[in-house]
C-alpha cells in the first residue's frame, strides 16, 4: 500500500467534501471560521478512524442483514465519546459547534466509508482509509473556513489580515455566504480536476 | 399566538435548510423535479412530527429518570431508524397508494440529519411536548417549502446554458445561497 497515493486519494481525487460532496451539512454550518472547520474536522476524523477500525474488526461476525444498525451503533458510540470529551476539554468549541457534534452520527462520509471500505478490508487498510478521508474532510472544511473568514471578517484563524478600517463582505460569514463560497470552490475544483484528466 | 409565532419562526425565519443547514443532502439530492420534491416534503413532515414526539417522550420518561442522558445520540438515531422502518411497513399494509407515493423517500429520511437535529434541538431548547411538536411541524413545512421552491428553480435551470465547471452541485449551491439571502429578509419578522 502506497501511503502517498492513499493521501492523494483522500485529499484530492476522492476528497469527501469537494469532490464526493458528502457531509454537506456540517461543511456549510461550521465553516464560518477556520478554527471551527478544524475542530469539526478533527472530531469527525476521530469518529471515522475509530468506527472504521472497529467495523473492520467485526466484519467477520457481522450478519449481513443487520449490518447497517450495527454500523450506526458503533458510530454513535464514538460520537458520544467525542461529544463528552469536547464538552470537558474544549467547552467553547463544543458550544460553537453545538448540535453538529451529535449530528456527526448521520454524516454520510462515516457511514459511507464503513459500508464501502471498512466492512470489506483489513484493519490496517481501514485505519489508513479513515485517516486520509478524515484529513480530506478537515482540509475541505478548513479551506472553506479560511475563505469565508477572510472575505467576511478580514482575518484567518482570528489574525486580522486587512486594514483595521477596511470594510469586509459580511455576507460570507452569514448563511448565504456558505452556499455561495462552497459553490464556487467546488466549481474551481471541478475545473482544475477536469483539466488534469483531459 | 405563541404557537403561531413559533411555527412562523420555524418555517420562514429559522428555515431549516437555508439558515440552520440541516438536511442539505436531500435538499440537493431530490430537488431536480417538483414532483419528487413534493413527495419528499410530505414524507418529511410526517416523519419529523412523529419522530420528535417519540424521542421527546423517551428522553423525559426513560433517559432522565435513569440519569443516562449521555446515551441520547445513540438512542435517538436507533429510534428514528426503527420508526422509519415501521412507518414503511404500516403504510405498505394499510394504504397502498400512499406507500407508492412516499415509499421510496422513507429509507432516505433516516439519513436526513434534520430529523435527528430537530429531535436533539427541542430537548436543548427546553420546549414542552406541544411546543416541540409545533416546532417540528413548522420546521418540516419550512423544509418542504424551501425544497419545492428550489426544485422549481432547478427545473427551469435545466434549459439554460451554464458553464461546464458550474454544472450540477456548484450552480445548485449558488442558487441556494441566493435563496438564503432572500430568506434573511424574514429575520425581522419575529423578535
Amino acid at each position: 500500500m502506497n501511503l502517498f497515493k492513499e493521501l492523494y486519494r483522500g485529499l484530492i481525487k476522492e476528497n469527501p467534501t469537494l469532490v464526493l460532496l458528502l457531509g454537506m451539512c456540517p461543511t456549510l454550518a461550521v465553516s464560518n471560521q477556520a478554527i471551527n472547520g478544524i475542530g469539526m474536522g478533527i472530531a469527525a476524523t476521530f469518529v471515522l478512524v475509530g468506527s472504521n477500525v472497529v467495523i473492520s474488526l467485526l466484519k467477520n461476525v457481522t450478519p449481513d442483514k443487520v449490518r447497517i444498525p450495527i454500523f450506526i451503533v458503533v458510530i454513535a458510540c464514538f460520537v458520544t465519546i467525542v461529544d463528552l470529551s469536547m464538552n470537558a476539554y474544549t467547552p467553547d468549541l463544543h458550544a460553537t459547534l453545538g448540535i453538529f457534534i451529535p449530528l456527526i452520527v448521520v454524516n454520510c462520509i462515516i457511514l459511507g466509508r464503513a459500508e464501502a471500505y471498512a466492512s470489506k478490508n483489513g484493519v490496517l487498510a481501514s485505519l489508513v482509509d479513515g485517516i486520509v478521508m478524515g484529513i480530506g474532510f478537515t482540509c475541505g472544511l478548513t479551506v472553506l473556513g479560511c475563505i469565508r473568514e477572510l472575505l467576511g471578517n478580514g482575518s484567518i484563524f482570528g489574525h486580522r489580515l486587512v486594514a483595521e478600517n477596511a470594510s469586509t463582505i459580511l455576507v460570507f460569514i452569514l448563511p448565504p455566504g456558505a452556499f455561495i463560497a462552497l459553490g464556487y470552490l467546488i466549481a474551481v475544483v471541478n475545473r482544475s480536476l477536469k483539466k488534469k484528466t483531459s | 399566538m405563541e404557537y403561531l409565532s413559533l411555527i412562523i419562526g420555524a418555517v420562514l425565519v429559522n428555515n431549516v435548510v437555508l439558515v440552520q443547514f440541516l438536511g442539505i443532502c436531500p435538499f440537493l439530492g431530490v430537488s431536480t423535479k417538483v414532483q419528487t420534491a413534493m413527495g419528499m416534503a410530505i414524507a418529511v413532515v410526517f416523519v419529523m412530527a412523529l419522530a420528535t414526539t417519540v424521542t421527546f417522550l423517551l428522553h423525559y420518561n426513560v433517559l432522565v429518570p435513569l440519569k443516562i442522558e449521555f446515551l441520547q445520540t445513540l438512542l435517538f438515531i436507533l429510534v428514528i431508524a426503527a420508526l422509519v422502518q415501521m412507518v414503511e411497513l404500516i403504510l405498505k399494509k394499510v394504504s397502498q397508494p400512499l406507500y407508492q407515493a412516499l415509499g421510496v423517500y422513507l429509507p432516505l429520511i433516516t439519513t436526513n440529519c434534520a430529523i435527528l437535529g430537530i429531535a436533539v434541538l427541542v430537548i436543548r431548547k427546553n420546549f414542552t411536548l406541544l411546543q416541540s411538536v409545533a416546532y417540528a411541524v413548522g420546521i418540516a413545512v419550512g423544509f418542504g417549502f424551501a425544497l419545492l421552491l428550489f426544485a422549481g428553480i432547478r427545473e427551469r435551470m435545466e434549459l439554460y446554458d451554464i458553464p461546464e465547471a458550474m454544472k450540477g452541485a456548484p450552480i445548485a449551491l449558488v442558487t441556494a445561497g441566493l435563496m438564503s439571502l432572500a430568506f434573511m429578509g424574514f429575520a425581522g419578522m419575529i423578535k
